[in-house]
C-alpha cells in the first residue's frame, strides 16, 4: 500500500465525457456483435438487432443519467465495463437461441427474458443509487445484514418454498414469477456483515496472539468467527449440495479477514480448514466425490457417458479447442452442443466463437472491473468502505476464478454463474446491486473533501 | 456471405474488442502510471473562481496529505484551500475508527502558504513528530502527525 502513497495521485476529475464515450463504444460493440451473428447464420442483419441494441443503449443511457445525477464523482469505467460484459452475454444467449438445432442448449436459451432481467437489474442499480445516498448507513445494519444473509442462505431448505433443480437445493419458488436463488443475494448481505463485523473486531483479531516460527498465530478463542463461517459454508455444501456458493462464501470471508488484519496466518488457517472440510466431504458425500473424479479424469470414457459425469466439461473443452486462437467467429461454431451453454458454460461457448483472443479480452474486462473496485477501496476514507469495497471486488473476482477455473478444468467444476453473462435473473440482479454499491463508494472516495465556509479560520460549517 | 467477408468481420470484431480494453486502460492511465498533464486542466480552471487570492503553488508547498500508518494506510487526500478535520465523527474529512481518537480530534488548515495543525481538545492528544500539539503549530513537509494509531504526513 505504501507504494500507492508514494506515487502522486492527481485530483480525480469527474471524467463524465469519457464515461459516456466508453458507454457508447460498449453499446456499439454489442450491436456489431448482433449484426455479426445474423450475417453469419442467415446472411443478413437480424431483425432483432435494432430492438436489442437500442433497448440496451437506452437502458444504459438511463443508468448513466441516474449515475451522473446521484453519484457524479463515481468511477468512469465501472458502468461501461459492466455494459459490455452484460451485452456480450446477451449476444451469446441470442446466438444460442438462433441456432437451428433442437438441443436443449439452443431451446432453453432465451435472449428476451435475459434482456428483461437486465432491465430489472439496471432498475435495481438505479434504485440503490437513488435511495442509498450514504453507504455508511449499511454499517449500522451490520448484524441485520448478517441475519438476513443467513436467512436467505437457508431459505431454500424451508419446505414448500424451496425447490431442488439439477441436484442442488438452492432455489425458492415464487408463485407466478418463477424461481430465485436467494444465495445470490445472501452473498451481498454477508459481505456487508463481514465488513461491519471486522471493522469492529479487527484489532483483537490482528494483534492478540503469539509468534510461532514465521507466522503470528492468533489466540484459540479468536478462532470463533472463522470457525462459524467455516461451519456455515460446510452446511451449505452438505445440505444444499452447492459446492460453488460454499467455496465462494468461505473464500470471501478469509480474504476479508486478511485484508482487515494483514495477518497471513488467517489465510493459512482458512486454506487448511477448507481443505480439511473438502476432503472430509469428499469421503462422506457422493456428489462431491464424483466432482473430484471428473476433475482428475475428465477424458475417461465411462465418466464421459455417465449421468453427471465429465461429458459437459469435455464438450466445453472441445469447444474452446475448436475455437483456437482466433475463434470460429460469432455464429459460425457449434456452442449449442455444450450442455448448459447459456448459463454455467457460457464462458466455453464464448471461447469457441471468439477464441483465446476474445476470452483474454473478456478476462481483461473483468480484471479492469475488479481493479476499479480495489482502487475504490484504496481511495476510500473510512475503514468500513475500505473493507466493503475490497470485499465486494474480491467476491466478483473469486466468483470469476471459480467458474472459469471450473470450465477450463483448472479446479473441480462447481455450479456458479459467470457474472453478468450467464442467463439467470438472480445472479444478474444481485451483481447489478453489487455494482451500484461499488459506484456509490467510488463516488464517496473520489469526491473532493467537503467545502467549508471559513470564518477567520475559527468557525466552520460542514455541508455534506 | 462469403467466407472472406466473415473472416474479416471476425478479425475486426476481435480487434475492436481489444481496442475497447486499451481505451479503458487509457481512461484510467492517470491512476496506473501517474500523470503529468491531466490534473493541470481542471485545477487551473477552478482556481480563478476562488475569491481568496493565494500564492499559487510556491515551491515547497505541500500538495497532498498521506496516511503512512494505521488502518487507513495508503489513503491520500489532495490539499486544496479547505481545512481538513480528522476524527471519528462521520463528517470528518479523514474518518478514523480508532479507540484512541476523539470524534473531532484535530484540524489542519492552510495559513499564508503554510499548513497548521491544531488539536481540537482531544482526549489522547495530537503529536507532531514527538511533541504534543498544544497550540496551532505549522507542519513542515514529511513530518509525521500522530492521531491515535493513525500517522499522517504532508507531501509535495
Amino acid at each position: 500500500m505504501s507504494e500507492v502513497a508514494a506515487s502522486p495521485i492527481p485530483m480525480p476529475a469527474k471524467r463524465r465525457g469519457a464515461q459516456l464515450a466508453m458507454l457508447a463504444f460498449a453499446v456499439a460493440i454489442v450491436m456489431g456483435a448482433y449484426a455479426n451473428v445474423g450475417l453469419a447464420i442467415d446472411g443478413q442483419i437480424p431483425s432483432g438487432m435494432l430492438t436489442y441494441g437500442l433497448s440496451l443503449g437506452g437502458l444504459m443511457l438511463a443508468a448513466y443519467l441516474v449515475l451522473a445525477k446521484f453519484a457524479p464523482w463515481a468511477d468512469p469505467l465501472i458502468l461501461p465495463l459492466v455494459t459490455l460484459i452484460n451485452g456480450l452475454g446477451l449476444v451469446m444467449i441470442f446466438r444460442l437461441s438462433e441456432s437451428d438445432s433442437t438441443l436443449p442448449s439452443a431451446k432453453l436459451a432465451s435472449p428476451s427474458s435475459q434482456l428483461l432481467w437486465t432491465f430489472i437489474g439496471v432498475l435495481l442499480f438505479s434504485l440503490t443509487l437513488i435511495f442509498l445516498r450514504d453507504h455508511r448507513a449499511l454499517q449500522r445494519l451490520t448484524y441485520t445484514a448478517g441475519a438476513l444473509g443467513l436467512f436467505l442462505l437457508v431459505s431454500p431448505l424451508i419446505p414448500f418454498l424451496g425447490q431442488e433443480i439439477n441436484g442442488a437445493r438452492i432455489w425458492i419458488g415464487i408463485p407466478g414469477l418463477g424461481q430465485l436463488q436467494p444465495a445470490e443475494f445472501a452473498k451481498l448481505a454477508l459481505v456487508v456483515f463481514f465488513a461491519g463485523y471486522l471493522v469492529a473486531k479487527r484489532d483483537v483479531l490482528a494483534l492478540a496472539g503469539r509468534r510461532l516460527l514465521f507466522i503470528d498465530l492468533p489466540r484459540a478463542r479468536d478462532l470463533g468467527p472463522v470457525l462459524i463461517t467455516w461451519g456455515v459454508s460446510l452446511g451449505v455444501l452438505v445440505m444444499q449440495k452447492d459446492l460453488g456458493s460454499s467455496l465462494l462464501l468461505f473464500g470471501t470471508f478469509v480474504a476479508m479477514l486478511y485484508i482487515a488484519t494483514q495477518r497471513s496466518s488467517w489465510v493459512i488457517i482458512g486454506i487448511l480448514l477448507f481443505a480439511g472440510g473438502a476432503i472430509l466431504a469428499g469421503m462422506v458425500f457422493n456428489h462431491v466425490q464424483q466432482r473430484f473424479e471428473v476433475f482428475l479424469n475428465p477424458g475417461d470414457p465411462v465418466l464421459f457417458d455417465a449421468v453427471g459425469g465429465s461429458g459437459q466439461l469435455m464438450q466445453g473443452l472441445f469447444a474452446m479447442g475448436s475455437g483456437g486462437i482466433l475463434g470460429t467467429g460469432l455464429g459460425q461454431g457449434h456452442p449449442e452442443i455444450i450442455p448448459l451453454a447459456f448459463s454455467d458454460f457460457i464462458f466455453a461457448a464464448t471461447g469457441e466463437e471468439l477464441g483465446l483472443t476474445g476470452l483474454m479480452a473478456l478476462l481483461m474486462l473483468y480484471a479492469l472491473l475488479v481493479e476499479r473496485g480495489l482502487r475504490t477501496s484504496i481511495a476510500a476514507r473510512d475503514p468500513f468502505s475500505k473493507l466493503l469495497a475490497a470485499g465486494l471486488s474480491f467476491l466478483l473476482a473469486w466468483q470469476i476464478f471459480i467458474i472459469v477455473g471450473g470450465v477450463t478444468n483448472l479446479i473441480p467444476l462447481t455450479g456458479l454463474v459467470t457474472p453478468f453473462m450467464s442467463q439467470g435473473g438472480s445472479a444478474l440482479l444481485s451483481n447489478w446491486i453489487l455494482i451500484a454499491l461499488l459506484v456509490r463508494m467510488s463516488d464517496a472516495a473520489r469526491r473532493p473533501p467537503p467545502q467549508a465556509i471559513q470564518n477567520e479560520g475559527m468557525t466552520q460549517v460542514f455541508q455534506r | 456471405m462469403s467466407e472472406l467477408t466473415l473472416l474479416l468481420i471476425r478479425l475486426a470484431f476481435l480487434a475492436v474488442l481489444w481496442f475497447f480494453v486499451i481505451a479503458a486502460v487509457g481512461v484510467i492511465r492517470t491512476d496506473l502510471f501517474g500523470s503529468r498533464t491531466a490534473p493541470a486542466g481542471p485545477r487551473k480552471s477552478a482556481k480563478p473562481s476562488k475569491p481568496v487570492a493565494k500564492p499559487k503553488n510556491k515551491k515547497g508547498e505541500p500538495r497532498q496529505l498521506v496516511v503512512t500508518g494505521g488502518p487507513l494506510q495508503g489513503t491520500t487526500i489532495n490539499l486544496t484551500e479547505t481545512p481538513i478535520t480528522i476524527g471519528r465523527a462521520n463528517d470528518a474529512t479523514l474518518v478514523v475508527s480508532d479507540d484512541y481518537a476523539s470524534s473531532r480530534h484535530a484540524r489542519l488548515f492552510p495559513q499564508d502558504g503554510q499548513w497548521i495543525v491544531e488539536d481540537l481538545g482531544s482526549t489522547n492528544g495530537t503529536y507532531l513528530d514527538r511533541s504534543k500539539v498544544t497550540r496551532p503549530t505549522p507542519v513542515p513537509l514529511g513530518v509525521p502527525i500522530r492521531v491515535g494509531k493513525t500517522v499522517i504526513e504532508l507531501r509535495k
